[in-house]
């Protein structure tokens, strides 16, 4: 049963393969609890469509031409973009370390930049399917064809990657699901919630207005809702900007853990 | 020949805990290899650092002569690594697992007949689709066992495989390993079961609190400890003497066990000296040492 030793996987300095079955097996993962991981997100984000229209469509018009619901649609997919990227990478990374099945993964031929291209892209994954998902079931309440679809895609995958790899630093950093609850609970939730999901900006007291240009999901929130209306508060070459800049720093943070083994190859 | 492993110089700390204190030694390509030693004593911590789980505060390891942490492609491509806790992921069947395991490794398709042979051999076909979380728990440690050899490793590391593993199961590893040694796989098997190592083992190592109290083949571990064991029943009413008394090394009601130094204390004299004490011995047995008399020598301690 033995077999002469494979030179060539020994000179090997790159892991394609390893790196792909990562990814496949990072995306089988959530599509084995579809239910969980793009339904349920679905229907959480029509139930916030559903009560905003019905109390606020009268009253707020936020941009000319724009009804409420309109503009609230983009947010709510963004809202739900960051939401489950951030929960794919923290969540598989915090439960294979507290399972101790990601000695697995340790014990592999990967180096930190493939481990993390694997889980990143296949967030990116869920994050688009929550996206679609919900894009189109937007489309019964408000059918919305996108004034600059290739904005709204790159800061699709742009906003999606930001928080795979912020998931994969706290789910680095997790001891246990707790410190994940809280992380999204005190961090995740209230940044994405003040970043202009529901309203503009503009609409805020000053201060508030000038606070939430600190806020880097204001710009994901602001250049995804050009791409579908083709204006927004802020330029769209400043959100995408701002988005790779927050990308850059998250990744360098994300890739130095991975690279030493911090929390993980004790 | 390079060396299957080489562990030179390694030591761990955790904060104040000195767990491997500059630990060093070679196995050599085909050895069937015993790590021994008492809980904690760093045997685990060893192999972690040996499969990349864990970073050495001092000190190098290399697998078939590539550095664990430099080269660790090709360290980690030419190891197998069974952990001794039981972990899985409860998302996949059981060939799912062995199939992700492969393809991390970078084998594909082509490794799929490999990883039919391993369920049949290791008797899994029948679960094979099963999630491995309705397996019970000797099936899930033959898993990690195909886990560990999806890439068909030169090097393999069993970490305790049969703790807690019925009889049964654990004749079937060890025929199992034996095996894989025999088709020129190297194996280093850590074991609380000291009658397994004696059994499967050419040269044993014995660690205790980080450190290696001692490295030799088996055979000769068991020759260069002179001394045997004498088992009697004895009764009367005599006291035993004080040159009898200091040998006895367990006593149970009217058994006496001692402990004789080869050309040092004779069992003539023994024998003559209880009868001269009054006694009558009614049974004698003598007993050669196991790897167990001479762990408990050299770690000074049973193993708790
Ligand atoms: N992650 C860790 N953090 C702190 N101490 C540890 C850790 N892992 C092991 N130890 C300690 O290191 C020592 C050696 O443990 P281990 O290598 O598991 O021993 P063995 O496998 O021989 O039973 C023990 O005292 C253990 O408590
Ligand atoms: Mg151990």
């Amino acid at each position: 049963m033995n077999s002469p030793v494979d030179q060539a996987a020994l000179a090997r300095r790159f892991n394609p393969r390893g790196t792909w079955t990562l990814f496949q097996k990072e995306v089988r993962r959530f599509l084995s609890v579809i239910g969980q991981t793009v339904l349920a997100p679905v229907i959480t984000a029509v139930l916030y469509l559903l009560v905003f229209q019905h109390v606020l469509e009268d009253r707020v018009n936020v941009y000319p031409g724009v009804g409420y619901t309109a503009f609230l649609i983009p947010g709510l997919v963004m809202m739900s973009i960051i939401q489950n990227a951030f929960a794919n990478t923290s969540s598989s990374l915090t439960q294979s370390k507290i399972m101790g099945n990601l000695v697995f993964l340790l014990f592999a031929p990967l180096s930190a930049a493939e481990i993390f291209v694997a889980f990143v892209a296949a967030a990116i994954v869920r994050a688009t399917c929550v996206a679609a998902a919900l894009y189109a079931v937007g489309w019964l309440f408000i059918p919305l064809p996108l004034q600059a679809p290739l904005a709204a895609i790159a800061m699709l995958i742009l906003s999606a990657a930001c928080l795979a790899v912020l998931g994969l630093i706290a789910g680095i950093l997790a001891q246990k699901f707790d410190h994940l609850a809280a992380f999204q609970n005190f961090f995740i939730m209230p940044f994405s919630f003040l970043s202009g999901v529901f309203y503009s900006i503009h609409s805020l007291p000053e201060f508030w207005e000038h606070a939430s240009r600190f806020n880097p999901f204001f710009y994901m929130i602001d250049g995804f809702r050009y791409g579908f209306f083709g204006v927004a508060d802020a330029p769209i070459s400043h959100s995408v900007g701002v988005v790779i800049l927050f990308f850059v720093l998250l990744s360098g943070v994300a890739l130095q853990m991975l690279r030493t083994g911090y929390k993980i190859r004790s | 020949m390079t060396q299957a492993i080489r562990v030179e110089g390694v030591e761990k700390r955790y904060g104040a805990l000195h767990a491997l204190k500059g630990v060093s030694f070679g196995i050599e390509q085909g050895e069937y290899f015993g790590l021994l030693g008492p809980n904690g004593a760093g045997k685990s911590t060893l192999i972690n650092i040996t499969a990349g789980l864990v970073r050495a505060s001092g000190g190098h390891v290399s697998v078939m002569g590539h550095d664990v942490v430099g080269a660790f492609r090709p360290a980690r491509q030419s190891l197998g690594v069974v952990p001794q806790e039981i972990v899985y992921d409860p998302f996949f069947s059981v060939r799912d697992i062995l199939r992700i395991q492969a393809g991390y490794f970078g084998c594909g398709r082509e490794a799929w007949p490999w990883i039919e042979e391993l369920l049949e051999r290791l008797d899994l076909t029948d679960k094979c689709e099963a999630s491995i979380r309705q397996l019970s728990g000797g099936m899930k440690r033959r898993v990690l066992i195909a886990q560990a050899l999806v890439h068909r490793p030169p090097v393999v590391i069993l970490d305790e495989p049969t703790a807690g593993v019925d009889v049964e199961l654990r004749r079937t590893l060890w025929e199992f390993t034996r095996e894989l040694h025999a088709a020129g796989h190297t194996i280093v098997l850590t074991t609380h079961y000291l009658e397994e190592a004696e059994a499967l083992c050419e040269r044993i190592a014995i660690m205790d609190h980080g450190e290696l109290k001692a490295l030799e083949k088996t055979g000769d571990f068991l020759a260069r400890h002179p001394f045997r064991f004498l088992r009697l029943s004895i009764d009367g009413p005599g006291t035993v003497p004080p040159a009898i008394e200091r040998l006895v090394c367990a006593r149970d009601n009217d058994e006496l066990e001692l402990r004789l130094t080869r050309g040092q204390d004779s069992v003539a004299d023994v024998l003559d000296g209880l009868r001269d004490a009054g006694f009558r011995v009614t049974d004698v047995h003598t007993r050669e040492p196991s790897l167990e008399d001479i762990f408990v020598e050299l770690t000074g301690d049973s193993d708790e």
